[in-house]
């Protein structure tokens, strides 16, 4: 594993779309990879910098990212121009930016993710297995416990925020060949419990609220991604926590300390173990593994 | 003081949105009809971004504490002030303890009432507008219930005089608008060529699934190109790895789904156009069952559409007398 090391893929030629006259959407990738996202991450930073005139919206997302603009103000196409240069100037290998790892409890086999995956069986690939099972089998691991052990075995990187507010969409800081992958449930289900964790895709993700959802369900967390009362400390700057870019260290619990932690984030107490670090793509690619680790002692 | 005694069906405090936060799942929220909106706005001499309420269907019933200067424009609800009928796209007086009764739509869903002042609701993020999905913005962050109290913002000093309407000109004909304009684009090139086609020339009809997130058309299946999915982008091929969505974007899961004003920003179904952001409003005001055409336009077009609507407001603002 020490030997490990993740190799950069060459993209495309980015596509630069209209999103009517008043969103500009750019497709760097067709599919999945850190080099897709941070490049999408550089570039929006980039324009963030640059604050250019009439853009009101600067969403990074996986392989992709999007800008709302005001048209009144700046022609699509000038915008387009703009986003040309910047990419023709950034090195993502250069690029560094400020995050946080986030430790994520989760209570994995939790009872209430699994009373909902029960009740929409006819709408699973498989209604004989449960959501890990499933998971676990098409990944080619033995049991459910070893998936688990790999799923919470490296940090996952938010590499984009929304659908509702809050919700993470993760990628696992792994080499291409240990990223877990899982289809979507063949329908969607009409209700998912709020802070429920799933899978779909090549994505790990948080839901922030009740709602429905067609990841495959794997647990529970008792902390929030979404207060919007913004009454938890780690709130008092926004009522959603994750970021693009933010590091999110999903670790095992029990009933017990699931239970603990819930009371205080209920009571209104509970203190997020975060903790800012800066992220360097360069570095995550020549050694990930030990890079992780690193990243992980600023949460130990 | 605005007293709610029946909440209608969908009835939500709306000013001009939020911007800022897409990048972090929150929408714009905001008067799906900003045309209606603003011109009630202007009818009783408020700035545009002042908070109205948008009354989806079927209308309020309320009762007002205090002497008050209102108008009603968007969709037809019939308003009556103490069962007489009053004007709509009109600057109206009431008094103290005037009950404000409203019926269903008969052209148009959405009507917005806006009251000299503005609805003084709390801001959350820059904003008044209500966005139910989370309970944030308006009144308690959701939708108006009978027992519900709306304060009132100051009088402006400035305003037309009571009895000063819209003329009729400039007062859309909402059972006309079956026509939206549309940018394709983004990923319609994963689409079969037939159901490119078919996009923009079918008959497509508002489906009941149809509200402040998205509205669900209905029509001829829409089909994409099979392909080996990209890795990270779920196995149907109307699946992307998931991406960010325009306000006004078309996503295919099978059949159109267009995203409005209360969006989800972002998710893995395959976007195919943008209705523009001139038509957005007109959209808005298509009734369960009714028509929708999708007319393809270039970017360009779109831009002299966002023009000339921003003239005809303009114009409409400058002929109420």
């Amino acid at each position: 594993m020490a030997s490990e090391r993740i190799t950069p893929v060459d993209l495309p030629d980015p596509r630069y779309e209209y999103g009517g006259d008043d969103h500009v959407f750019v497709d760097l990738a067709e599919e999945m990879s850190f080099t897709a996202n941070f490049k999408a991450m550089a570039i929006t930073q980039r324009v963030a910098e640059r604050d250019i005139d009439g853009v009101v919206e600067n969403c990074p997302g996986n392989a992709s990212y999007m800008l709302r603009i005001d048209p009144d103000v700046v022609h699509p196409d000038d915008v387009i121009a703009e986003l040309k240069d910047i990419e023709a100037s950034i090195d993502v290998a250069e690029y560094a930016w400020e995050s946080r790892v986030i430790d994520v409890p989760v209570l994995f086999e939790d009872p209430w993710t699994h009373e909902t995956l029960m009740d929409f069986r006819d709408r699973h690939q498989d209604p004989d297995a449960t959501d890990l099972e499933y998971s676990a089998e098409l990944n080619g691991y033995d049991d459910v416990e070893s998936f688990i052990d790999a799923f919470v075995g490296a940090p996952h990187m938010v590499t984009m925020v929304g659908f509702v507010p809050g919700l993470p969409w993760c990628f696992q800081m792994v080499p291409r060949e240990r990223q877990l992958e899982v289809p979507k449930y063949v329908e969607p289900r009409t209700a998912t419990p709020s802070r429920a964790v799933g899978f779909g895709g090549a994505f790990s993700v948080v839901y922030p609220v009740a709602g429905a959802g067609g990841y495959q369900l794997y647990g529970r967390t008792p902390v929030e991604v979404l207060d919007v009362d913004q009454e938890l400390p780690a709130f008092e700057d926004s009522m959603v926590l994750p970021n693009p870019g933010d590091i999110i260290n999903y670790r095992r619990i029990d009933r017990d300390e699931y239970d603990a932690i819930r009371d205080e984030v209920e009571a209104g107490t509970y203190e997020y173990d975060m903790a800012d670090v800066t992220f360097s793509p360069e570095e995550f690619f020549e050694a990930p593994n030990e890079y992780n680790a690193q990243l992980l002692e600023a949460v130990a | 003081m605005i007293e709610i005694e029946a909440g209608g069906v969908a009835s939500t405090v709306q000013d001009d949105g939020r911007t800022g936060h897409y990048h972090i799942g929150v929408p714009p929220s905001g008067a799906m009809d900003s045309y209606a909106h603003a011109l009630a706005n202007h009818l009783v001499g408020n700035e545009e971004s002042a908070a109205t309420i948008e009354m989806t269907y079927q209308g309020i019933t309320a009762t007002f504490t205090e002497d008050a200067v209102i108008a009603v424009t968007g969709a037809n609800m019939s308003p009556t002030i103490e069962g007489e009928p009053i004007g709509t796209w009109e600057s109206v007086a009431v008094e103290a303890g005037d009950e404000l009764d409203m019926g269903f739509a008969t052209s148009g869903a959405r009507a917005y009432l806006a009251v000299a002042g503005g609805l003084d609701v709390p801001e959350v993020m820059d904003s008044r507008s209500t966005y139910t999905l989370v309970g944030i913005g308006g009144h308690e962050g959701r939708g108006l219930e009978a027992g519900d109290e709306l304060p009132v913002g100051a009088t402006p000093t400035e305003r037309p005089a009571v009895g000063a309407t819209v003329p009729d000109e400039y007062v859309p004909e909402y059972a006309d608008e079956e026509t939206v304009r549309v940018v394709l684009g983004m990923n319609d090139h994963r689409l079969t060529a037939e159901s490119r086609a078919e996009l923009c020339s079918a008959e497509w009809t508002v489906t009941p699934e149809a509200d402040r997130v998205g509205y669900r058309l209905d029509g001829p299946d829409v089909e994409f190109e099979e392909r080996d999915q990209p890795f990270g982008a779920g196995t149907d091929p109307s699946n992307v790895v998931d991406l960010g969505y325009p306000v006004g974007s078309i996503q295919v899961p099978q059949k159109p789904i267009v995203l409005m004003q209360d969006a989800v920003t972002g998710g893995g179904y395959a976007t195919v156009g943008t209705v523009i952001s001139a038509d957005r409003e007109r959209l808005a005001q298509r009734q369960t069952h009714d028509s929708v055409y999708f007319e393809e336009v270039d970017v360009d077009t779109a831009l002299d559409a966002r023009e000339t609507r921003a003239e005809r407001l303009d114009a409409a603002r400058a002929a109420v007398e």
